[in-house]
């Protein structure tokens, strides 16, 4: 039994990070992250490490986009108004295809907004963000536990795709403290960075660029970052499924909303509603394969999300055709209850067909 | 025998330059491949690029190079100085990219005392996007979007970054040379090996603005736009030292 303490998301989150090998971090302060580079600019110096208090967002991942390029693990965080500004560098960075981890806390927007948690930051995080044609490979965690272990593996897809990774959380998983083992479940990976830009001492003068003015060579070269992310599409989805093999009605739920969806569950089969979850954990890749059979086993599904329904586009994107799928969302940093969800659950059972309103 | 007394620095590559005719970015591409000879440091050194006309300067340099966002290069700059402080890193960037998008970050990395070098060409227009208006644009100077001449009044003043930068503690060098005369270059060569000097002997950040003609989008010959820079440019942006630290920075 592996020692379990009682930590802070946003610290397990910090403390994974170290362990994953990252040496550099570069950032802003912004609430409710603010653990995160805190923990950081006491201890990576200790481990050897650099932390630089940026002068903006902006500043902070174009920091991260240097030292990663250097060949090194590095990384930034921040909350949405900030993701916002580093979606620039973010681009470029998958242009050029430099690994990176950006963790985003989500805050309630849109403009300042407010600082109670939300998941409206699902489009900005899954649909690339910033201009051009790419993605970032972004993972939701759910409990102080997954900060740790997925913070690790977004630095290992990262690095395994030269692309830029998310851990897409909100204010609940930083700031809430939870029992948690910060001891990696497995040996973690690195992988060598041959076009890490190093100085041309032992190999020919190389760039990482993005800029592609020859006839037809920008095509191809998004058409090599599609082919990347089909083949993430295909091998790297991950999820959770709870109690969907007897199902009469499925919840797609992903990160805090899947943890009230857990407790309406097991509210609702206590009523004899059986109803079960499907929580993907990537949400790109988005795990669209096991929605799809989940929704053809079952019919009757429900997408229950912190905000007016962004997730849902990719549930109906992936669903069976002849599903009939219910919406539940709670923007602006409304948290649902399990009664509510249960109120719902019920409701889209009873309902004959279509999205229902927030 | 004969001697061979000049060749072609070995940091630049022997691509034909894509600069307009009698463009000085080839001048300035030269005088930092020298200084990369000079100090021997090729190797080991890294660019940084931004963009507009200097953007291809991959094309140019038998170094590795990363290419910035716009405005950003002193940033990335920071980053890969940080992961690797062994190596020489310098940044390359013209006034739109650096003295108005890229404010914040070439201040504060001055001000951070970052151990790199940038080379600061100013040609007081934006040359690739055809002629806008920098910030370092002269008083009464046509461009594309001040069709008028630049007025303080709307547009405020051209800024003096080298000036500017010299203020801040972080900084162990700062200086402007111009590129419109043989002589001047010979100065530009010295200053820019000063520069990559300061670097190579951990002093901190230095910066080397390097006034520019854009003769294409200045409307003139070539010739007259090197009159212009002597004759315009230098009255409003002087040349000069403006910062040299002599002893590393135990602050």
């Amino acid at each position: 039994m592996k020692d379990l303490q009682l930590i802070k998301g946003n610290v397990a989150l910090a403390e994974a990070a170290i362990q994953a090998g990252c040496r550099y971090y570069f950032g802003y302060p912004i609430t409710p992250q603010n653990d995160i580079p805190e923990y950081l600019s006491e201890h990576l110096p200790k481990a050897g490490g650099i932390f630089i208090q940026a002068e903006s967002e902006i500043a902070s991942i174009n920091m991260v986009m240097g030292a990663s390029a250097s060949g090194a693990r590095a990384m930034t965080s921040s909350s949405g108004p900030g993701i916002s500004l580093m979606q620039e560098g973010m681009s470029y960075m998958a242009g050029s295809e430099i690994p990176c981890l950006v963790v985003n806390i989500m805050r309630c927007g849109p403009g300042l907004g407010g600082i109670s948690p939300t998941q409206g930051d699902y489009f900005q995080a899954t649909r690339g963000g910033g201009h051009g044609d790419y993605y970032n490979i972004v993972l939701a965690p759910a409990s102080v536990q997954e900060m740790f272990n997925l913070t690790i593996k977004a630095f290992e897809l990262a690095d395994k795709y030269r692309n830029p990774a998310m851990i897409l959380a909100d204010a609940i998983l930083g700031q809430m403290k939870e029992p948690a083992s910060l001891e990696p479940t497995e040996p973690i990976q690195f992988f060598d960075k041959p076009w890490a830009i190093t100085g041309a001492k032992d190999h020919k003068p190389q760039y990482l660029k993005t800029l592609y003015l020859n006839d037809g060579e920008q095509e191809a070269h998004n058409l090599q970052l599609k082919e990347k992310y089909d083949h993430i599409r295909e091998n790297e989805p991950l999820y959770e499924e709870q109690a969907t093999s007897d199902a009469e009605i499925v919840i797609v739920a992903f990160g805090t909303a899947s943890r009230i969806v857990k407790t309406a569950i097991k509210l609702a089969r206590e009523e004899g509603i059986r109803a079960g979850l499907v929580r993907p954990i990537t949400l790109f890749p988005f795990p669209s394969k096991a929605v799809y059979e989940a929704s053809k086993r079952v019919r009757k599904v429900l997408v229950v999300e912190m905000n007016t329904g962004q997730m849902l586009t990719d549930v109906q994107i992936s669903a069976h055709r002849e599903a009939d799928i219910h919406f539940y969302g709670r923007p602006g940093g409304g948290v649902p209850t399990p009664e509510e969800v249960l109120a719902e659950i019920k409701r889209s059972i009873h309902a004959t067909a279509g999205i229902q309103a927030p | 025998m004969p001697q061979q007394v000049f060749k072609r620095p070995r940091a630049l590559s022997d691509k034909p330059t894509h600069f307009c005719p009698g463009c000085t970015h080839g001048t300035a591409h030269r005088l930092v491949a020298e200084a990369i000879d000079y100090f021997g440091v090729q190797e080991r050194t890294i660019g940084v690029a931004c963009v507009g006309c200097a953007v291809f300067m991959y094309d140019y340099f038998n170094v590795d190079v990363i290419e910035a966002p716009h405005g950003r290069a002193p940033a990335v700059a920071t980053g890969v100085k940080r992961a690797q402080p062994e190596k020489i890193v310098f940044t390359y960037q013209g006034d739109g990219d650096l003295a108005a998008i890229g404010t914040s970050e070439i201040i504060h990395t001055a001000n951070r005392g970052e151990n790199i070098t940038v080379i600061f060409v100013n040609n007081t227009v934006y040359g690739m996007t055809g002629g806008q208006m920098a910030p370092t644009t002269l008083l009464g100077q046509q461009t594309t979007t001040s069709p008028y001449g630049r007025d303080f009044r709307t547009d405020g003043y051209p800024i003096r970054m080298a000036e500017m930068l010299a203020t801040l503690e972080g900084v162990a060098y700062s200086t402007r040379v111009s590129l419109h005369n043989p002589k001047a270059v010979l100065n530009a060569k010295k200053a820019i090996r000063k520069a990559f000097e300061m670097q190579v002997n951990e002093m901190g950040f230095s910066l080397v603005e390097v006034l520019s003609a854009c003769h294409t989008n200045w409307r003139v010959s070539p010739l007259a736009g090197q009159k212009k820079v002597e004759e315009e440019m230098i009255p409003y942006f002087p040349l000069g030292v403006f910062k040299e630290r002599t002893g590393k920075d135990f602050l």
